[in-house]
């Protein structure tokens, strides 16, 4: 049953538990592959609005991604490595996302962004409409994704230290050349697993979106948008679309996860 | 260019002041926790002090008091610092890793590789321009690290404990590349090694719990330390109390007498040391009968080989002042020392060396 030699504490019970577990996560997952409607399966996922909801999904949770690599990097950076007054309350507001409702979330943003938003008012006056624009789905799912690569990118900026760093400064090199050369080479597995969570979430995010930029077919109306809406009038589409986005985040886990670091070092002679 | 520096930090109960001439290569001794590493962070602008100034030449590295609050920061300091891991980017290869610092310092890509190659060279690393770091073993990651120090064209080379690290193998390669690199060349280098200090360095500087405990040439201080520490790298015992008439007197009333210098004449009541091997120490059961000069009775504390003899260290209960003494095998059998026994220490006064503190 295991493959490692020697004790590892665990009582055999534990197995049982851990089985029902994997089978909860693993059970939903067969019934809906179960339930595909092979034949049709090309022509239903090649549709118009779901080609049209698959476009938009892949463009704008791009478009979230490198909002979140932009605006996460510096977070990053500024919890991890400086100190100041507010910064844990700041760092548990970067993390609210994580826990928060996300039609919670989409109605903040409406209420910032909205026509009578805190900001929005202004921005309207500029001529600038945000809610219920492709705008608004960037920044829901950029609203939802950001802690992925924050969370991922502080852990990595934390165990890689700042020794680096200081070596770096010592030989002469301004702090925004020890950014580019030193720090971010560096960190770069976790700002890439980082990022990829990021996509994910953002490509998977359904209630901020409803929320704060509705569904407009072409619009706004994303992957998860369509299958929602799918669901009752076209149960095989809602499926075949929903196996689609499984087979994405399937790739995205095995991107970020199944890469394990190989960079022990080899031992050479003096 | 001289460098000057006087700092403290009150945090770590840090507070010294020393001066490098020109091209003079400084060895900083002393025990864990002394305030060495703090030392050189604040030189290179990683630790900031409370309180002090520092400058090289006519540039200042800092200077805060109540009314000046200058800081330069690290990079613009030309202070390159070695630590005691190599600590090459993993990302770089070992030419790159060396001109990383002619590249921040402005060089063409092509100028910084030419660089790095000349001090690659200089280090017998060239053949390794190519690796990864994690193709290097410790020894010649370290030698990078030196070529990447250089490289840089420090003003002050700060060097923290970069044999430490290092097999028994590697680390006389490294210290003949530095010997050979750090001549008529300001640096400063951390060391708990006396071997170190004597072969790299002009002058050595004993520090302890965050002071300067003595300074002076590394022959002078190993053959008349003044400080506990600097004792202990030079394999004596050191006593210090007042000048007494034939020797010293501890605060405790102890008497140690000795030979002094014939060209100096002491003066009763001036502070003063006693330094002897512990070579110079027998060991007795019981009173001793005869001269009973320079006799004291002492707990055992430990015993411990020390090449081929068995060295005795005990303390006399309340003062701080351990002594050691080194006995054969076959004595330490015969008189059935253990720890914890109260025994007799006697000094040969003719091997006492008596000196001013």
């Amino acid at each position: 049953m295991i493959k490692r030699s020697g004790y590892h504490g665990i009582p055999r019970w534990i197995y049982g538990v851990a089985a029902v577990g994997g089978l909860l996560m693993v059970l939903p997952l067969a019934a809906m592959l179960l339930r595909v409607n092979w034949p049709q399966f090309i022509p239903l996922i090649t549709s118009e609005s779901s080609l049209a909801a698959l476009g938009l999904s892949l463009r704008t949770s791009a478009a979230s991604t490198v909002l979140c690599v932009v605006l996460g990097v510096p977070l990053a950076l500024v919890l991890a490595r400086s100190e100041f007054p507010g910064q844990r309350l700041l760092r548990s507001f970067v993390l609210l996302p994580l826990v928060l409702p996300p039609v919670v979330g989409g109605l903040a943003l409406l209420y910032t962004f909205g026509r009578q938003g805190l900001l929005g008012k202004s921005l309207e006056l500029a001529g600038i409409q945000i809610a219920f624009s492709t705008s608004a789905v960037v920044l829901a799912q950029t609203f939802v994704a950001l802690p992925f690569l924050v969370v991922s990118l502080e852990g990595a900026l934390r165990s890689a230290g700042s020794r680096y760093e200081a070596v770096a400064a010592t030989l002469g090199a301004r702090p925004t050349t020890v950014l580019r050369r030193v720090t971010l080479p560096l960190v770069l597995p976790g700002l890439a697993s980082g990022a990829v969570l990021s996509f994910a979430r953002s490509l998977g995010e359904f209630g901020a979106t409803l929320t704060f930029a509705g569904s407009l077919e072409g619009i706004t109306r994303t992957l998860p948008l369509e299958i929602y809406l799918q669901r009752e009038a076209d149960a095989d589409a809602a499926v075949a679309l929903s196996l689609v986005l499984v087979a994405v985040a399937v790739a995205v886990v095995g991107l970020s996860y199944g890469r394990r670091r190989s960079s022990s070092p080899v031992e050479v002679g003096p | 260019m001289s460098f000057e520096l006087q700092a403290s930090v009150r945090a770590r109960n840090f507070d010294m002041a020393l001066s490098l001439a020109e091209g003079e290569t400084v060895a900083i001794l002393g025990p864990n926790g002394a305030g060495k590493s703090t030392l050189l962070g604040v030189i290179a602008g990683l630790l900031r002090p409370d309180a002090g100034s520092a400058r090289i030449g006519h540039k200042d590295l800092f200077k805060l008091d109540g009314r000046t609050h200058f800081w330069s920061p690290p990079h613009l300091r030309g202070t390159a610092l070695l630590a005691q891991e190599a600590l090459l980017f993993p990302h770089l290869n070992a030419l790159d890793n060396v001109a990383f610092g002619p590249r921040s310092g402005g060089a063409s890509k092509a100028a910084a590789r030419e660089t790095a190659q000349h001090w690659l060279a200089e280090v017998d690393a060239l053949p390794l321009a190519d690796r990864k770091p994690s193709q290097l073993s410790g020894g010649q990651a370290q030698r990078v690290a030196v070529a990447r120090a250089l490289a840089a064209q420090p003003e002050l080379l700060l060097l923290d404990e970069p044999m430490s690290a290092l097999d028994i193998h590697a680390a006389p390669l490294l210290r003949r590349v530095l010997k050979r690199v750090l001549r008529d060349r300001k640096a400063i280098i951390v060391t708990h090694d006396i071997l170190d200090a004597y072969m790299l360095a002009d002058r050595v500087i004993v520090v302890e719990k965050g002071r300067i405990a003595e300074e002076g040439s590394t022959r002078q201080v190993l053959e008349r330390p003044r400080s506990h520490f600097a004792a202990g790298l030079a394999g004596l015992n050191l006593v210090s109390g007042t000048i007494a008439s034939e020797g010293i007197t501890t605060p405790d009333g102890r008497v140690f007498a000795g030979q002094h210098d014939p060209d100096w004449s002491p003066v009763p009541g001036q502070a003063g040391v006693a330094a002897f091997p512990p070579s110079s120490v027998s060991v007795f059961l019981g009173d001793v009968h005869g001269s009973p000069r320079n006799s004291f009775p002492v707990t055992i504390t430990d015993l411990e080989p020390y090449g081929d003899q068995i060295r005795v260290r005990a303390g006399d209960g309340h003062s701080a002042q351990a002594l050691s003494a080194d006995i054969t095998p076959a004595a330490s059998a015969d008189l059935g020392l253990v720890p914890g026994m109260e025994v007799r220490f006697v000094v040969k006064s003719a091997l006492v060396s008596v000196y001013p503190a």
